[in-house]
């Protein structure tokens, strides 16, 4: 059994979604998504809000159950199997809106906890691992201090720090930037660009048009919890196809 | 129509504030005499202490220490300060002193229960206080151990076999968990050190007492009182009831039909009964549902009642932290890889305690006090023996000195208890 998780999947391929579905109680969120993300790519999910765009990606970790169709992450079959969904959640690096940092711990702790107790490395070890990815995203001097203590934009590249340090393979962003202050954007926007560039697997649910244009290969336009258009971003920011999208560009675009 | 066009060339730098906002004078006139109103409240506020002080304190030191009955001590304040004199007696106090702290413990004794009391206090400081060694943990640990010997005496092999059941535990977990799994080593580390207290435990300890005799003078249960008693069910309800209360917590909120089910029935009954409704099924009604001639000790019933009774309510308070934690910090937990275990001991846990503090203190102070309804069911703790020496013909008639005195004591715990919550807020304090 153990092997045939790992089957029909090619090295190629690190996320495949097909003919998923999900319900909130009698609410249809997701509407049979189909989608496969290559190795490498990055990927760029926008939409209006409700679109179910961070329902998606949360889905993909198992924040989120689907009630419908298949998952496979990294070779590995989501199921309500709770050993899969761990083997995925340690693989699958995520970054929340909020940050999400834990506010008890100090922000290297913040880094070291997962790999310690998920990944049993030992402290020394993982102390140096997130000093290196703390230098990565440029506050290692803030090391000692809590996450109250930081500025959203800082508490964010820790996040992305965070997450690195259990070394995953994809990394998911839900609206990274959208709870911060103008001038803190672009400081985030600097460090996932960087990641993109290291060739990161990524996903992105963002509103940043800009990133979206310099980094992805990809851009997923969601709607009504279905997946309304993709395209190259140039194509899709030139001559994007569908009404919707062209509706929802002049609006996020027009001033 | 004017220029708008305004640009700073020199950033301000800061100023100290004008003198008369600070210093003492500010400090009174803020929070003393702010307005008309204020200033009659505050001098109304002085009035009213300088008459209650003007009539305690004379009668707090206007007294005797020094009589054997109640009579003696009145024509003693008589003689000393004039006839009419309202004096406090405090000889009461002197005279059954040890009374009120040990209770009827034998006074040849009484180092046992001082060096329980000592340990105790280094026992409680490394849980207490971060900073001290972590290997201090481990006389923490045995510490409850020893002191049950200290106190009751009896073979030291009796709580020697006692121990010797958790430790079996651990091996049951470790042997059967190699090789029937996880479940299996739970249960198993369950049932076997029950198995072993029921049934090997006691009949091992007195065999190996009859080969090596070693242990300290016994002393029964009936003998316990005063504020050793209040101690002994207050400390023992209060490290019992916040593990019992988290499990209880959790387990609410859990997925598990049966488990939630459980929980939420426990809960809602304790706290629906009055703790003297339990009281008395400790001291009454349990005798006649176990075996005739099963010897179970009262203070031990009482002690499991108040815990049980403390433990629903530390639920409830630990429930409370529970949802005042943002639901990003459970997927915070989880986006990582954290399992159920790891994420509520590392994450959830130590947050919801913090947040729950002082709602905790409260009820650890709450059942500190309310151990002393166990004098309802005649236990001598310092309330009851309050009674027991008004009844006295020598002290008929003292009321204030007595409950003044064990309000006192009692203030000192409480006090203490609540300062130590604050501080340990202070300490965890991580925001700005």
């Amino acid at each position: 059994m153990a092997n045939a998780k790992k089957m029909d999947v090619s090295d190629e391929v690190a996320i495949q979604i097909e003919k998923m579905n999900k319900w909130y109680g009698s609410f249809h969120v997701l509407k049979d998504i189909d989608l496969t993300v290559n190795r490498g790519e990055r990927i760029v999910i926008c939409g209006p809000s409700g679109s179910g765009k961070s329902t998606l990606i949360r889905c993909i970790n198992a924040l989120e159950e689907h009630q419908q169709g298949k998952i496979i992450v990294d070779g590995t079959h989501l199921s309500s199997d709770l050993k899969n969904i761990d083997t995925i959640r340690s693989e699958v690096g995520m970054c929340f809106q909020h940050f999400n940092l834990f506010p008890h711990l100090s922000i290297l702790e913040n880094c070291t906890l997962a790999p310690i107790w998920v990944r049993k490395i030992p402290k020394k070890e993982a102390e140096e691992t997130a000093m290196h990815f703390l230098e990565k995203v440029k506050i290692p001097e803030q090391a000692d201090k809590y996450p109250g203590q930081l500025s959203g934009g800082q508490q964010q590249r820790v996040a992305i720090a965070r997450s690195l340090c259990m070394q995953p393979r994809i990394m998911l962003f839900d609206e990274p930037t959208s709870a911060l202050d103008p001038e803190m954007i672009k400081e985030v926007l600097d460090t996932m660009i960087e990641l993109a560039e290291e060739g990161m697997t990524m996903l992105c649910v963002t509103h940043e048009m800009g990133f979206a244009r310099q980094v992805a290969n990809r851009v997923i336009f969601m709607d009504a919890g279905q997946i309304v258009e993709q395209n190259e971003p140039e194509e899709f920011f030139n001559n994007p196809q569908s009404e919707r999208t062209q509706l929802f560009l002049s609006q996020i675009l027009g001033h | 129509m004017s220029n708008i066009s305004y640009v700073r060339t020199e950033m301000l730098q800061e100023k100290a504030p004008p003198v008369t906002q600070t210093g003492i004078v500010k400090w009174v006139r803020e929070n003393l005499f702010s307005s008309v109103s204020n200033s009659v409240l505050t001098l109304l506020a002085l009035w009213l202490l300088y008459t209650l002080l003007s009539h305690v304190l004379p009668w707090v030191f206007q007294s005797s220490w020094s009589a054997n009955s109640l009579t003696e001590c009145r024509s003693a304040i008589a003689a000393a300060y004039g006839e009419g004199t309202h004096g406090a007696c405090w000889a009461v106090i002197r005279e059954r002193f040890f009374q009120l702290i040990y209770g009827f413990y034998p006074p040849e004794l009484y180092w046992r229960p001082n060096l329980a009391f000592i340990l105790m206090l280094v026992a409680l400081a490394p849980v207490l206080f971060d900073k001290l060694p972590r290997k201090m943990l481990w006389f923490s640990a045995v510490y409850p151990f020893l002191c049950f010997w200290l106190l009751w005496g009896g073979s030291i092999w009796l709580p020697l076999s006692i121990v010797a059941g958790f430790v079996l535990g651990g091996f049951a977990f470790k042997l059967i968990g190699a090789q029937f799994g996880n479940l299996f080593a739970t249960i198993g580390a369950f049932l076997v050190p029950i198995l072993w207290w029921m049934f090997a435990a006691s009949p091992v300890a007195s065999g190996i007492h009859s080969a090596i005799p070693l242990g300290l003078e016994a002393v029964e249960s009936a003998k316990f009182g005063g504020f050793l008693l209040s101690i002994l069910i207050g400390i023992t309800g209060i490290v019992l009831s916040l593990p019992i209360g988290i499990l209880l917590a959790l387990g609410r909120q859990s997925d598990l039909l049966i488990v939630k089910a459980i929980c939420v029935g426990f809960i809602e009954f304790i706290r629906g009964v009055p703790l003297i409704t339990l009281l008395f099924v400790a001291s009454v009604l349990l005798n006649y549902f176990l075996p005739p001639g099963t010897n179970f000790d009262l203070i031990l019933r009482v002690v499991i009642m108040v815990t049980l009774f403390a433990s629903a309510y530390m639920a409830e308070v630990i429930r409370g932290g529970l949802a005042a934690l943002p639901k990003g910090q459970y997927e915070g937990a989880d986006s990582l890889g954290l399992d159920f275990w790891q994420s509520t001991r590392l994450i959830i846990m130590p947050q919801a305690l913090k947040i729950s503090i002082p709602s905790i203190v409260s009820t650890f102070i709450g059942l500190f006090k309310d151990t002393t309804l166990v004098s309802i069911i005649g236990l001598f703790d310092p309330i009851g023996l309050s009674t027991n020496i008004r009844a006295d013909s020598a002290w008929n008639g003292i009321i204030w000195e007595l409950y003044g005195f064990i309000a006192i004591v009692f203030f000192i715990f409480c006090f203490s208890m609540s300062r130590y919550s604050m501080y340990l807020e202070n300490k965890l304090k991580t925001g700005h």
